[in-house]
């Protein structure tokens, strides 16, 4: 029994809660990668988006209880997440208009475009806020389990029980689902195509046809689905705050990096390194050891104490990037 | 990198019209008592100080963006080093605490700093095939021999009269030695910093640095032997007089009779003004030394590497080496700001490092000022931290003026509650249109 308990405690604490902010890291570095592979900068306000977009996702999520509509067991924001997208992918596509696109016509140097991402993210912060207020949002109803302790006790006369969150489970399937139409949008599709094709080479996509401000705006209203999805389930799974979503960026562009910025696969990848590594090192082992019968005296076996989470994902960049400098997937630098 | 920012033609007025302006909006806050302006001199100084260390800052963060163009989005970091300097060298000593760990924290320091040394030496000796497994033994080694050393000392410290202290204290010396202090500390974790991230491109270094700066200001948070983490460090000593003294003062008290004030104004706007002198001081002989580097050859060849870093390798200037260099002076003269703020407070809030207002807002300073014009940073630092400020005021009222027409409801309420977020709008506005419409700043580069 002793090895199965292990096993649960490494579930329990370890793989779910790892996979889940796994797959919320992947669409955030998705969405970093989409807009590095064909606008080619690194966009600063992508933290703050991914804020905005769930705060109109949370709005709408009240708009829709309020009139009484839910999805039963499933988190009303599920509803709401196409109004979230579609007012975060109007948002976005009036900055690309208002900002972005004047460089790109210029052909500016990518970092006058992240510093204008700097000030589109001072804009978006703002307007986040003021839109929603500070505080942190709870707005997970519906089921909050599907396993829950006791009750996985109960069933296996085990010692430790497993905890599943709906959240965490909705985090994982929403995440497979939107990785696997991402890509079969790339592969298959004439935009998707086009899209590749422009971020491979430029001038031989502007040669061949490829209206590049359609390429634009397409990368735009995905990053904005991404964004908005990637955000809305954080905020369930965690709580929503703005200030989270600015913090957030590290990981995220971690993982983007990790993996090669301009690989989708590459992010998708990062996401899970970046995720379990913060997870493994920040996690006192002690109880899982225990179980396989060694014995640990007083020390808890963690190698790092949780506030370093952000600092796990910084030195696993760092050493990717001294070894690969871009990145595990060989991504693209401008 | 290989940008042409040389210099378009461009008026020599523009700094002596920016400066003038800058004065009329601080004479204007002194004296205007209106919906804009408070009317208050101790406002106006107090507004004045944090932009003069605000100016020190941007003129750090010049030094690395407009002479080298290294993207560092680690400011807060460096800030929050600096200001590490006043506790560890002006406030008093904790009784016992240094006999209770001391010795062994700073022997686990260098262990820990030695196996990193090791491991980079390691890398470099050791045959292929041997290098993974023995740089992993040098770490796990060097591990766990710091966490053995270190983790004993530290539960030590913390319990040495927790409730009160629980932290080293400092070594009980004027303050304004720490303000060259704060420089060397920052100056020391940017070379480290420099030895790892400089090797990267612009984007990537602006992403390790961000990382950097949040690191280190989690380690401020979270090491509560050192800087007591969200406790904060409290009464750290002054290089001006305190405000209570000068008001007992029989002497002060008539000079305060003869400006015709209050004699607790008095005492504000005079502590104010020996802090304003002291950081002028310090701020005019930082750009006179800036001026005098970029004038000399040393100067031309760092511009030179900043617009072609390919042509400045091909005639033998060592580019890595520089940029190591400009990114240490860059980060210890932040460090020395950060120092001095913290010396202006009186307290050290390790939870106050927060990288939208202290690094973001910083680089806005720059961009605004003038990107490669030390005059242009400076005068950018004061005007930007004028108008932050200010935004808090004019904002909501903004915002009031706005809604006005709105029946009075939750909607209002609501926006009214939530007007003071509109300087960060604000912020973000000012930058943009700068980029757009002066992208070389108010003050250009010469």
């Amino acid at each position: 029994m002793e090895p199965i308990n292990a096993l649960i405690v490494f579930l329990n604490f370890v793989f779910i809660p790892a996979a889940a902010y796994g797959a919320q890291l992947a669409l955030g570095a998705l969405g970093i990668t989409l807009i590095y592979g064909i606008l080619r900068f690194s966009n600063f306000a992508h933290g703050d988006t991914m804020a905005l977009g769930t705060a109109i996702t949370i709005l709408a999520t009240w708009g829709l209880q309020s009139l009484g509509i839910t999805l039963g067991p499933l988190p009303t924001a599920l509803l709401a997440l196409p109004i979230g997208i579609a007012g975060c992918a109007l948002a976005v596509l009036a900055t690309d208009r208002s900002v972005y696109r004047f460089y790109r016509r210029k052909k500016s140097d990518p970092i006058i475009l992240v510093m204008a991402s700097v000030g589109v993210m001072f804009i978006t912060n703002g307007l986040t806020r003021l839109l929603i207020g500070v505080d942190e949002i709870r707005f997970d109803d519906g089921a909050r389990f599907i396993i829950n302790v006791r009750d996985f006790r109960e069933w296996t006369g085990l010692s430790e029980g497993l905890a599943l969150r709906s959240t965490q489970l909705i985090t994982v399937v929403m995440a497979v689902i939107v990785v696997w139409a991402l890509f079969w949008f790339l592969n298959r599709t004439k935009s998707g195509k086009a899209m590749r094709a422009y971020s491979d080479n430029e001038d031989l996509a502007l040669l061949s046809g490829i209206d590049p401000e359609r390429v634009v705006r397409m990368t735009w209203i995905i990053a904005a689905a991404l964004m908005t999805i990637a955000g809305v389930l954080y905020g369930l799974d965690k709580a929503f705050r703005p200030f989270n979503y600015f913090q957030i960026l590290l990981p995220i562009f971690a993982s983007a990096i990790v993996g090669g910025l301009g690989s989708p696969i590459g992010a998708i990848a990062g996401g899970f390194i970046v995720a379990f590594s913060e997870v493994a090192i920040t996690y006192p082992w002690k109880k899982v050891v225990e179980y396989l019968g060694f014995d640990t005296g007083s020390s808890l076996l963690q190698l790092m104490s949780t506030e370093y989470k952000f600092a796990v994902s910084f030195v696993i960049l760092i050493i990717v990037l001294l070894f690969r400098p871009t990145g595990l997937f060989r991504g693209k630098s401008v | 990198m290989a940008t042409s920012r040389q210099a378009e033609a461009s008026s020599r007025w523009r700094a002596p019209i920016m400066a003038l302006v800058l004065v009329a909006l601080f004479v204007l806050e002194g004296t205007t008592s209106n919906a804009l302006f408070t009317g208050s001199w101790n406002t106006s100084l107090a507004i004045l100080n944090m932009g003069l260390i605000s100016a020190i800052m941007a003129l750090g963060l010049n030094m690395q963006w407009g002479y080298a163009g290294l993207f560092n989005s680690g400011v807060v970091g460096f800030l929050a080093i600096g200001g590490l300097a006043p506790v560890l060298i002006s406030v008093a000593p904790v009784e016992g605490a240094w006999g209770a760990g001391g010795p062994r924290v700073i022997l686990a320091i260098i262990v820990g700093l030695g196996t990193l040394a090791l491991s980079a030496m390691t890398w470099k000796r050791a045959g292929r095939k041997l290098r993974v497994p023995a740089i992993l033994t040098v770490l796990i080694i060097g591990f766990v021999a710091y966490r053995w050393l270190f983790d004993p000392a530290v539960d030590a410290i913390e319990a040495n009269q927790s409730a009160q202290f629980g932290n080293l204290g400092g070594l009980g010396l004027p303050v304004l030695i720490s303000w060259p202090v704060g420089a060397l500390f920052a100056a020391a974790a940017a070379w480290g910093v420099g030895k790892v991230a400089l090797g990267l491109r612009s984007d990537y270094l602006a992403i390790a640095t961000l990382g950097i700066g949040e690191i280190i200001v989690a380690v401020l948070k979270n090491e509560e032997w050192l800087a007591r983490g969200v406790k904060n460090v409290t009464s750290i000593p002054r290089p001006v007089p305190y405000e209570i003294n000068l008001q007992q003062d029989p002497d002060f008290q008539s000079l305060a009779n003869s400006w015709s004030m209050s004699v607790a104004e008095a005492s504000g706007i005079w502590v104010k003004l020996c802090y304003a002198g002291l950081f002028a001081v310090v701020l005019l002989l930082l750009i006179l030394l800036a001026e005098l580097a970029l004038k000399s050859p040393w100067g031309r060849m760092m511009r030179s590497i900043r617009d072609n870093e390919v042509a400045a390798e091909a005639m033998g200037k060592d580019v890595t080496g520089r940029h190591l260099q400009i990114f240490v002076i860059g980060c210890a003269v932040m460090g020395l700001a950060g120092a001095m703020m913290i010396t202006q407070d009186g307290l050290m809030a390790p939870t106050q490092y927060n990288p939208l207002r202290y690094t973001f807002v910083i680089w806005v300073m720059v961009i605004v000022g003038g990107s490669g014009n030390n005059w242009g940073a400076a005068l950018g630092g004061i005007l930007i931290w004028f108008l932050w400020i200010k935004a808090e005021s004019w904002g909501p009222q903004l915002i009031g003026l706005l809604t006005s027409p709105l029946p009075a409801g939750d909607i209002k309420s609501h926006l009214l509650a939530s007007s003071p977020h509109m300087r960060f709008i604000a912020m973000g506005l000012i930058l943009l249109l700068v980029l757009r419409f002066s992208p070389r700043g108010l003050v250009p580069e010469k």
